[in-house]
């Protein structure tokens, strides 16, 4: 918004795509999504594997494989166009105003250099601090994210810490410069379920203390639950529904939505069976034409074969999906009995 | 567990695998090292009753895939005894007889990438354990049960022509499951088999597997680090720790009247969907390396509750509420049993 208003989003992304250009065509891997985050705001974005969320997450930070490529819409981070950035201009933003945290913190780390090396790297990098500075820094930001014997720790290499520690150094190396938000694509999916618990409460206390903007990319529900303030839920390049974290969980707009979170066995009452969403999602060269859960989805009508939903308001969320559609012409209301 | 009295399907008793990781024999003379063993499995007494589903639960490096992997023979145990429906799988018989009993125990890998051949068509795929065991009368019979297998997993024969990378990894699942189905087996092994796969289609796994159970009287140990899944499909469960079980249960009680201090930590760690603002306690420590265990009860570094006795003296499994646990605070009533509800159950 061009407009003074009082709380400017601290991410802005508009009607984001991403293509690849393939022998047989071009696939629309993120197709026209848009959301933003607020300062101090952890985002989750969920989806099954292939619904294009890891996409969203590497576009932003400008770390697209070629031959993906953005192909429209923009990324504004502090009102600033950050996704036609040159190269060098990127690397710049990226770990200074937006750190990464991946999945597998063995591959994020670099095995032949000591941690402490690579911390005080990316340190000297971004911020102008002596050798001594920045290793004071280093060593700060090791106690921070939990690294017992910090001290004696920091001259050590990726391979003498185990899989939990070294995604607290992955965390530490991503604060290096104190950036407003941190893109965190599966942070936990490689961890064991106690060192789970450990990261997620350490990421919650890093975001809340340094006011950090946490955008967590990942499959699981439970960690988003937990965690998240909003949630964004992604199917086949889509978002099929954005809306505040309770709301997504505990009154799902989405058909789509409702069936993951029906399908996730939970600890409450025991139910013969899951709910189970029969089929897959397509894959990106046979998107259906309509809404492209349509072939999956209980609520099917005429219309959602034909025309596809963009979000529209449902309760406090925002859903992609017809049934929302207040006062339309054509909405579907049959349902039709899939339980054979 | 009463002993003798219940006709056990599988029976484990004191199963030991240890793993020799020393560096060669040069360069620990030269260097002066020792030998070093993961003792991996040690110790373990595990009785199935037919009909079933025994779930083993733990974190990596538990030993819980190889309890599985030495149930069903892929590695020799180093001690202790497996018995299958009252046959001692280690006792001498002929070839003959082996294959008679193996042909009825399968397993079910965790990832469907790597456990079917890509250039193998799903036909011969799902036939091979039909030939393996020569099961079939002739080609047409042979067709006709490929077809059958690939119908009970809602696949169509017509899918047998195509190869394992037409599939997604949920379909890749069903063939291996119908490939573990073809030599009619009464006991199948899962290690893990929903874990590489998205919820959605878990969901679907998990159903079709509780579906056939109950269509064909099958039995099953469950491996799996998610609780939650163990909570949906399992009949009794054991947890497991550092190569040891350290609390069994039927799956009611371990979840709401859960023993072990180490269950009690696996408990709070599953995340929680209902939004009962029930807070996950971040457990402090990680599990220790089984080259070297730590003496006496092996949870003791990580235990709240862990006194001197812990430190130096074994715990035993005793019986507590149709389960064993192994622990001395329980044992001495230091810990009192902890009473659990979760969003929707009464308590």
């Amino acid at each position: 918004m061009a407009a003074a208003s009082n709380n400017p989003p601290l991410l802005e992304v508009k009607n984001l795509r991403v293509e690849f250009p393939t022998r047989r065509g071009t696939l629309l891997a993120v197709d026209d999504v848009s959301f933003d985050i607020a300062p101090g705001e952890v985002l989750g974005v969920v989806g099954e594997s292939g619904a294009g969320k890891s996409l969203t997450g590497n576009a932003i930070i400008g770390l697209l494989e070629p031959p993906g490529r953005i192909a429209g819409g923009e990324v504004k981070l502090e009102g600033r166009r950050i996704d036609n950035l040159p190269y060098e201009e990127m690397r710049k933003v990226r770990g200074a105003r937006i750190g990464a945290i991946f999945q597998d913190p063995l591959t994020s780390l670099n095995p032949l250099y000591s941690i402490g090396r690579q911390l005080i790297e990316t340190i000297q990098t971004h911020l102008p601090l002596s050798g001594a500075q920045a290793r004071k820094r280093a060593l700060d930001l090791l106690k921070e994210v939990g690294i017992p014997g910090a001290e004696s720790r920091i001259d050590h290499y990726p391979h003498q810490f185990s899989g939990g520690m070294r995604q607290r150094v992955v965390i530490a190396l991503a604060l290096c410069a104190d950036p407003r938000l941190i893109v965190a694509d599966e942070p936990t999916t490689a961890l064991d379920v106690s060192i789970q618990a450990q990261i997620i409460a350490l990421l919650k206390k890093l975001c809340r203390e340094h006011q950090t903007a946490v955008m967590l990319v990942t499959h699981d529900m439970g960690v988003i639950a937990e965690t998240a303030d909003r949630v964004a839920v992604m199917y086949a390049g889509r978002i099929a529904e954005i809306g505040p974290v309770r709301d997504v969980v505990k009154h799902a707009k989405h058909p789509y939505t409702k069936g993951l979170m029906g399908s996730i066995p939970s600890l409450g009452v025991r139910h013969d069976k899951l709910t189970q969403i029969d089929g897959a999602m397509p894959r990106l060269t046979e998107i259906p034409p309509g809404c492209a859960f349509n072939p999956r989805c209980t609520f099917r009508g005429q219309r959602c074969m034909v025309e596809r939903p963009n979000l529209m308001s449902a309760g406090a969320s925002r859903a992609a999906c017809w049934l929302h559609d207040r006062g339309g012409v054509g909405a579907p209301v049959t349902k039709e009995l899939v339980d054979a | 567990m009463p002993d003798g009295g219940m006709n056990q399907f599988v029976k484990i008793e004191g199963l030991k695998r240890y793993f020799d990781v020393s560096a060669p024999w040069l360069v620990r003379t030269l260097e002066g090292r020792p030998r070093q063993i993961v003792q991996a499995v040690d110790g373990i007494d595990i009785e199935i009753a037919k009909g079933e589903t025994f779930s083993l639960v733990g974190e990596s490096g538990c030993g819980k895939s190889t309890v599985a992997r030495l149930v069903v023979g892929l590695y020799p145990p180093t001690a202790g005894t497996i018995e299958f429906d009252g046959n001692d799988m280690a006792g001498p018989r002929s070839r003959a007889d082996m294959a008679a009993l193996r042909r009825r125990m399968q397993m079910i890998f965790q990832d469907p990438y790597a456990s079917l051949n890509p250039r193998w068509r799903v036909f011969d795929i799902v036939a091979e354990p039909i030939r393996a065991f020569g099961l079939a009368k002739d080609k047409a019979d042979l067709a006709n049960q490929v077809g059958e297998r690939l119908r009970q997993v809602r696949l169509t024969p017509a899918d047998g022509a195509k190869y394992p990378h037409e599939f997604s990894g949920g379909q890749r699942q069903r063939i291996s499951i119908a490939r573990a189905l073809a030599s009619h087996p009464e006991f199948l092994v899962c290690d893990e088999p929903t874990s590489a796969l998205d919820v959605s289609v878990q969901a679907q796994i998990l159903n079709l597997m509780v579906d056939l159970q109950r269509r064909l009287q099958l039995t099953y140990l469950f491996i799996s680090h998610n609780l939650a899944v163990v909570y949906h499909i399992s009949t009794r469960v054991g947890v497991m720790y550092l190569g040891r079980l350290v609390e069994v249960a039927p799956t009611d009680t371990l979840f709401r009247r859960p023993k072990h201090p180490y269950t009690r930590m696996l408990l709070d760690t599953i995340p929680d969907l209902d939004m009962t603002g029930r807070q996950r306690a971040p457990v402090a420590g990680e599990v220790p390396s089984p080259i070297d265990p730590p003496t006496g009860c092996t949870f003791h570094p990580r235990c709240p509750f862990a006194n001197e006795r812990c430190k130096v003296e074994r715990p035993l499994a005793l019986p507590i509420e149709g389960g064993t646990v192994a622990c001395h605070a329980i044992e001495e009533g230091r810990l009192p049993v902890e009473e659990r509800s979760y969003g929707g159950i009464a308590a």
